[in-house]
């Protein structure tokens, strides 16, 4: 608990260096606000214009969210399909790696088109990109089972469903998480990609994506300050409620999920 | 029925073995087991004994010679077999009492008679303090015994157990000997046990088999005829030695070119 609190402080005197840092710059070199705001600036732009920040920021999370709880209902279908057979697996896990080097910044232009700008395509966007982590790390899970555990089911006549569901399943969950980790991340920043084309006409109603160009282009370099510090908390939001649950599902078995303070 | 009684437990004819062009695993080898005979397979690395086990548990099928389980084929028996790995192969995610319980779940055993047969297990081999822990807080010797109470739960008939101990320290493996063979009077099991140990399989068994590698085949068999109940006191008994000297240097013979 000691060594938690000590790092904890670390890291909040690496930060306030840090801002101290950013004011002294500001200071030294006069440098306009339009290029670099003062940092109680963006915190002065960050409150005061909290309402319409907070819209957008609930815009994007919930675009996120609805990426990454697609990409991982999907994500474990095909990872469960892919572990049916090395064919299978053969034949089509090409296209996964498609799905992973396409660049999202040259595709969402063609979903807006398709789909019309808002919250459906944007999310669809998120979907997309968070889906391949989710799929390469289930499968692995799924396919990685101790040979000999599949021999004692089989000695139990065991059906393939009962392989699946009570061995296959249970022991890819600690890989699906990593997976989930790592598309936590991307769901956020596909999303803001997928708003900077997409976003909404209207301002107030387009999530962070859109504010920020909209603030970018306005020259409001303190709120556009404030909107990327949102951004980064919705990331970090994302990661540490996924880190929770993770750890909710696993630390009574598994050794990756183990709380610091036990070793 | 009483023809049934008569059969042996496992009946090995002409049997052979080879993995697609690979160099041959086993080459003829016969061998009969009665019923509640404890035999030991011991051998050099390489010399197919636990192909035998994989073979007489159905997991792999020979590619010559036949082999009979109490009658039938391996598949057919297998409701009668449990298998015991070398490592403990226990479900992480469960709890102890949950990992004994597996393969009554599997065969669709109805709950209530799967807590009392773990209940009853979990007291046999001395693990009811640890009903409710997972694999990763036990030692290694503790989870060894979970694995067995799992194989004993489905109440087989044949027990095969591929070195189950050799990952254990010699105190352990020692208890767990003396352990087994307690376990076995309860249930009465025929027992094919893979060892590397000399000791070990002269301690357990009625029957020691020998084989030879390059290809596997049986090099020598040994009657084991001490004193029963065994216990830990016999280690150190002349005619205890006297059979391990016999195994040892039967089983130098077989590295020899």
């Amino acid at each position: 608990m000691k060594q938690r609190a000590i790092t904890a402080l670390n890291a909040l005197v690496v930060f306030a260096a840090l801002v101290l840092l950013w004011q002294l710059v500001v200071w030294i070199f006069r440098v306009p606000p339009f290029m670099l705001p003062a940092p109680w600036a963006v915190v002065r732009a960050f409150g005061g214009r909290l309402p319409s920040l907070l819209n957008s920021l609930a815009i994007t999370a919930e675009e996120s969210a609805g990426g990454l709880a697609a990409s991982v209902v999907v994500g474990v279908l095909v990872a469960l399909v892919f572990a049916q057979s090395r064919w299978v697996r053969k034949m089509l896990y090409p296209y996964t790696l498609l799905l992973q080097t396409v660049p999202i910044i040259a595709i969402a232009p063609l979903i807006i088109m398709w789909m019309g700008a808002g919250i459906p395509a944007v999310t669809l966007i998120a979907f997309i990109i968070s889906l391949a982590p989710i799929i390469a790390n289930t499968t692995q899970g799924l396919i990685s089972v101790d040979e000999n555990l599949v021999h004692l089911f089989l000695m139990h006549n065991a059906s393939s469903r009962q392989v699946l569901f009570k061995l296959r399943l249970p022991h890819a969950v600690p890989d699906l998480f990593v997976g989930i980790r790592i598309a936590s991340g991307i769901a956020v920043i596909g999303a803001i990609t997928g708003e900077l084309f997409a976003g909404s006409g209207r301002v107030g109603e387009g999530g962070l994506g859109y504010s920020i160009l909209y603030a970018s282009s306005q020259l409001q370099t303190d709120y556009l300050f404030a909107l990327v510090l949102a951004a980064t908390v919705l990331g970090f939001g994302f990661l540490f409620l996924v880190m929770f649950l993770e750890w909710y599902f696993l630390h009574r078995w598994h050794e990756s999920a183990r709380a610091p303070e036990a070793e | 029925m009483s023809a049934a009684a008569d059969l042996p437990e496992i009946e090995i004819a002409g049997l052979r073995k080879q993995y697609g062009d690979a160099a041959v695993v086993l080459e003829s080898i016969d061998l009969s087991i009665a019923k509640r005979e404890f035999i030991s397979l011991i051998g050099p690395s390489g010399c197919g004994k636990s192909t035998i086990l994989k073979l007489i548990a159905g997991l792999a099928s020979p590619t010559s010679g036949t082999i009979r389980v109490d009658g039938m084929t391996p598949l057919g028996a297998r409701e009668t077999i449990s298998f015991v790995f070398q490592d403990a192969t226990l479900l992480p995610w469960r709890t102890v009492q949950q990992n004994i319980g597996l393969g009554l779940e599997l065969e669709g055993a109805a709950k209530a008679r799967r807590e009392e047969e773990t209940a009853r297990l979990l007291e046999l081999v001395g693990l009811k303090h640890v009903a409710a822990s997972y694999p990763r807080e036990l030692s290694g010797g503790m989870k060894m015994r979970v694995s067995i109470a799992r194989a004993l739960a489905t109440n087989p008939k044949l027990m095969l157990l591929d070195e189950p101990f050799a990952a254990l320290d010699e105190m352990t493996r020692d208890r767990l000997n003396e352990e087994i063979l307690r376990l076995r009077t309860e249930q009465n099991w025929t027992a094919v046990f893979v060892t590397h140990s000399v000791p070990e399989a002269v301690f357990l068994s009625d029957r020691i088999v020998v084989l030879a590698p390059n290809p596997g085949r049986i090099h020598a068999e040994f009657r084991v005829d001490l004193p029963e109940p065994r216990t830990s006191a016999l280690r150190s008994r002349p005619e205890f030695d006297a059979v391990a000297s016999r195994v040892a240097h039967s089983l130098r013979e077989t590295l020899r070119p």
